[in-house]
């Protein structure tokens, strides 16, 4: 009797393991499968197809890259009578033809070839242009002609582009910049002054020696952007003739040009380095038509940078509560319904920190910053509107349960006996607690800024109303005094996901894009867990055998 | 060990009156004069009007079984019992004239001259350099120099500097048991009290380790009046000049070490040391 109980315990005991097991492996095959999802079609996106040439059966001649294969859904073949498969040609030229995808019935493709000579061509407007090299004119000088010189042309031409864009940018950003940002600085010298009340004559002395520098900046920047316009014909004095399958012609400036290649002659090694080069793109560079096309630089940027800020507030606010909460507050009723509070707290819809962000961070505190310190911009607010300070400040808030939460625990693990070491030496609470339970915790305390990180680097809801942009002009960080701007608004790669899956004019051609930045997203957050993860373990190994 | 501890009422037990021989042993020179000490855990009480002198510079153990009030009354000494909400005490130590209990007693102070090692060793989380040098830094010497020396000599003094001379910067977690609690020794030497209180300093230990501690306290009491609880009647009766019983919260029987072991004055020791119950 007693070995049969035993032996159904056992199985009971069996039934449970596999099902614990196979939860866990359910879980990891889900996120698995999200990873190889991202992967498979965001990393995809990056790497060159052949370009087909197709004809259909009335004649027509497409020149593009397959980017799909199905069988004709049920719903169009009861609309049109047509089934079979059909493919998803990607076509570019969007400035010829208005779109840039086409789906095409397979039976109607009367030949396919992959002519060597088919160039892609991409353009910093309008996306790709498929189709044959005509030839490069200066004016109406003919450079070169014919596919083999063009070829032959092209590059240094290019080239020389490259290194005149950056003469121009370095003018832009540097010269002209300086300009501006003195001329900004005279505009409000001048309504400084007339808000001020000085006497008729100081006013009168004080206005003139600012028109006299405003006079003088002016003319200065007259003579910049004389030159700059100079540059800029210069830069586009080249056109390239193009001419697209049906013979459309096309005419662009060479140095509108990101890239001219002929794919199907390209080698494997070849079509690798154009995968690298293109993602190096995507990592590193800003965005261009309406964020369908370039980089997405600036919205990687913004995200790490407002989760930096947000560590900065949301560590020594958490860890400083939680050391009150624990530490220091008579444990009680009141101890205990601040807990239960602050637990809610991270129950809080996020959105609705958003709106509390824009209350109080934006309106009434920049509105009061402005009012104190930049009122000679007024109306024109500089804190008062939505900036990654406030973004930041608003993510702390929400993720500042998460923080006090773990600080707790981390303190609570640490034992009695080691704090009454510390006191029997003599010490005082407050340098027990500093010198020996804080440092005893920091794991702990770290394991909640790590979870405090991730939650707010996916955050998106409460950004959309307290600085975060589509498309940001400048960097949060720049040469110009005083360097970190905390009042310019910025990008951010949740957004950015969301501005590209359903806020794009051309939602096709983005798709793999957003698989691309939900993947960046989840390896930014990685890596910055990676780093705190790092820190933690080194403090572990440094206590070894502490708490927590 | 034959049978059941004794479960009575108190009342059975002979009253501890002051000028009672079996707990009057002749001291000249106390360094800690406890009289007519009660305790109280909220409701309940932990000690009874003790009354004892601790003698300077000799080994003073407090042994009993579990529960007896030796540790409550070794923490009255340096006032950790102050942690614990809901404690209550009446009653009075002199420490050289002065009343630990009264209320302006600098704590912080006192525990800088009344050091305390622990049952369980309880090293900081630090390297083994800062946790000596927690206590003097905090006591406000900065000198690095003076550190060192500080550092060297109370681990000398504890014996473990020829264990850890060559790692002074690893962590303090990384030692044995036994070298962890001689630390915790030397940490406490460090800050030159004039007592060193030990609650059990050797329970966790194993016997080589204890060993070495049960000599390193006979060395140290050339320089410190130390105070150790203890379980173990061995360890007492091996390195004691007193030996303070406790029984239920009162003081039963305190004599030096020799005459409480070969010839005690009350029926309770007896039956105590001879393993009869506890």
């Amino acid at each position: 009797m007693a070995r049969q109980s035993s032996r159904e315990n056992d199985l009971v005991g069996d039934g449970m393991t596999a099902l614990c097991a196979g939860a866990l492996a359910l879980n990891l095959l889900l996120v698995v499968a999200l990873l190889g999802v991202l992967v498979v079609n965001g990393m995809g996106y990056f790497w060159q197809r052949d370009l087909i040439e197709i004809v259909l059966d009335d004649g027509t001649r497409l020149l593009g890259e397959i980017h799909d294969r199905e069988e004709i859904p049920p719903s169009v073949t009861e609309q049109t009578g047509v089934s079979g498969t059909r493919v998803r040609l990607k076509l570019g030229n969007r400035d010829l033809t208005g779109f840039d995808f086409l789906w095409v019935d397979e039976n109607r493709i009367v030949s396919r070839e992959w002519p060597a000579a088919a160039v892609l061509l991409e353009r910093l407007e309008y996306g790709n242009f498929y189709g044959y090299v005509e030839e490069i004119r200066r004016g109406d000088e003919v450079l070169a002609t014919g596919s083999q010189e063009v070829w032959a042309a092209f590059g240094p031409l290019h080239e020389a582009k490259l290194d005149q864009l950056a003469a121009i940018r370095r003018l832009e950003k540097s010269e002209i910049g300086k300009v501006n940002h003195r001329m900004e600085k005279l505009r409000l010298a001048a309504r400084r002054l007339e808000a001020s009340d000085p006497s008729q004559a100081e006013r009168e002395r004080r206005g003139a020696e600012i028109e006299r520098r405003q006079a003088l900046a002016a003319s200065e920047y007259e003579a910049l952007s004389r030159r700059l316009f100079d540059m800029r014909d210069e830069w586009e004095a080249e056109t390239l003739v193009m001419e697209s399958t049906d013979g459309t012609g096309m005419e662009m400036p060479v140095a509108h040009v990101v890239r001219i290649l002929r794919p199907n002659g390209m080698s494997n090694a070849a079509t690798t380095g154009l995968y690298l080069s293109r993602l190096w793109e995507f990592l590193a560079d800003d965005p261009r038509e309406s964020n369908t096309e370039g980089g997405i630089f600036p919205a990687i940027f913004g995200t790490v940078m407002m989760v930096f800020l947000m560590s900065f507030a949301v560590a020594p606010f958490g860890v400083l509560a939680a050391l009150y909460l624990r530490e220091y507050a008579k444990q009680g009723t009141i101890v205990r319904m601040v807990r239960i509070a602050v637990n809610n707290l991270a129950g809080v819809p996020s959105i609705v920190f958003g709106v509390f962000g824009l209350g109080f961070f934006v309106y009434l505190t920049g509105g009061t910053i402005d009012r104190l310190f930049h009122s000679e911009a007024l109306p024109t607010p500089t804190y008062g509107t939505g900036g990654i300070l406030w973004a930041s400040l608003t993510l702390a808030l929400l993720t500042v349960p998460v923080v006090i939460v773990a600080t707790e625990e981390g303190l609570a693990a640490v034992p009695r006996i080691v704090r009454e070491g510390s006191l029997a030496l003599g010490a005082t609470k407050f340098e027990t607690t500093w010198r020996v339970v804080v440092p005893a915790a920091a794991p702990g305390i770290l394991t909640g800024l790590i979870l405090a990180m991730a939650r707010a680097a996916g955050e998106v809801a409460p950004l959309m109303i307290v600085g975060m942009v589509k498309l940001a002009p400048t960097l949060p960080i720049d040469h110009h005094f005083p360097f970190i701007h905390f009042e310019r608004k910025f990008m951010h790669l949740g957004f950015h996901i969301y501005d590209l899956g359903f806020q794009s004019p051309n939602v096709e051609a983005t798709k793999p894009l957003v698989f691309a930045t939900a993947l960046l997203l989840i390896v930014v957050v990685t890596v910055m867990n990676l780093v705190a993860i790092a820190v933690r373990n080194h403090l572990r190994r440094k206590y070894i055998g502490s708490a927590v | 060990m034959t049978g059941q501890p004794q479960t009575g009422e108190p009342e059975t037990f002979e009253r501890a009156e002051a000028g009672d021989h079996a707990i009057d042993p002749e001291i000249r020179t106390p360094i800690l004069d406890v009289r007519t000490l009660s305790l109280w855990y909220g409701e309940t009480q932990a000690l009874f009007d003790i009354s004892l002198l601790i003698p300077s510079k000799q080994i003073t153990a407090f042994i009993g079984p579990s529960g007896c009030g030796k540790s409550t009354l070794l923490r009255c000494f340096n006032r950790l019992n102050d942690l614990i909400d809901e404690v209550r005490v009446e009653g009075g130590i002199l420490f050289e004239q002065d009343d630990i209990r009264d209320p302006s007693t600098d704590v912080t102070a006192l525990r800088k001259r009344i050091g305390m090692v622990f049952q369980k060793s309880n090293p900081f989380p630090k390297s083994i350099y800062e946790n000596i040098a927690y206590g003097p830094r905090i006591h406000g010497i900065r000198d690095r120099r003076e550190m060192d020396e500080i550092v060297e000599q109370s681990l000398r003094r504890a014996a473990l500097w020829d264990e850890v001379k060559d790692r002074l910067g690893e962590s303090a977690l990384g030692l044995s048991g036994g070298q962890q609690q001689r630390l915790c020794i030397a940490r406490a030497i460090a800050i030159e009290p004039e007592v060193i209180l030990l609650d059990e300093p050797c329970s966790a230990l194993d016997p080589i380790a204890t060993a070495k501690i049960e000599e390193l306290m006979i060395e140290l009491k050339e320089h410190y009046s130390l105070v150790i609880v203890t379980h173990n009647m061995q360890q007492a009766s091996r390195i004691s000049d007193y030996t303070a019983f406790m029984y239920l919260g009162r003081l039963i029987e305190y004599q030096p070490t020799e005459r409480l072991f070969i010839n005690p004055i009350r029926t309770q020791t007896e039956e105590y040391i001879t393993g009869r119950f506890g």
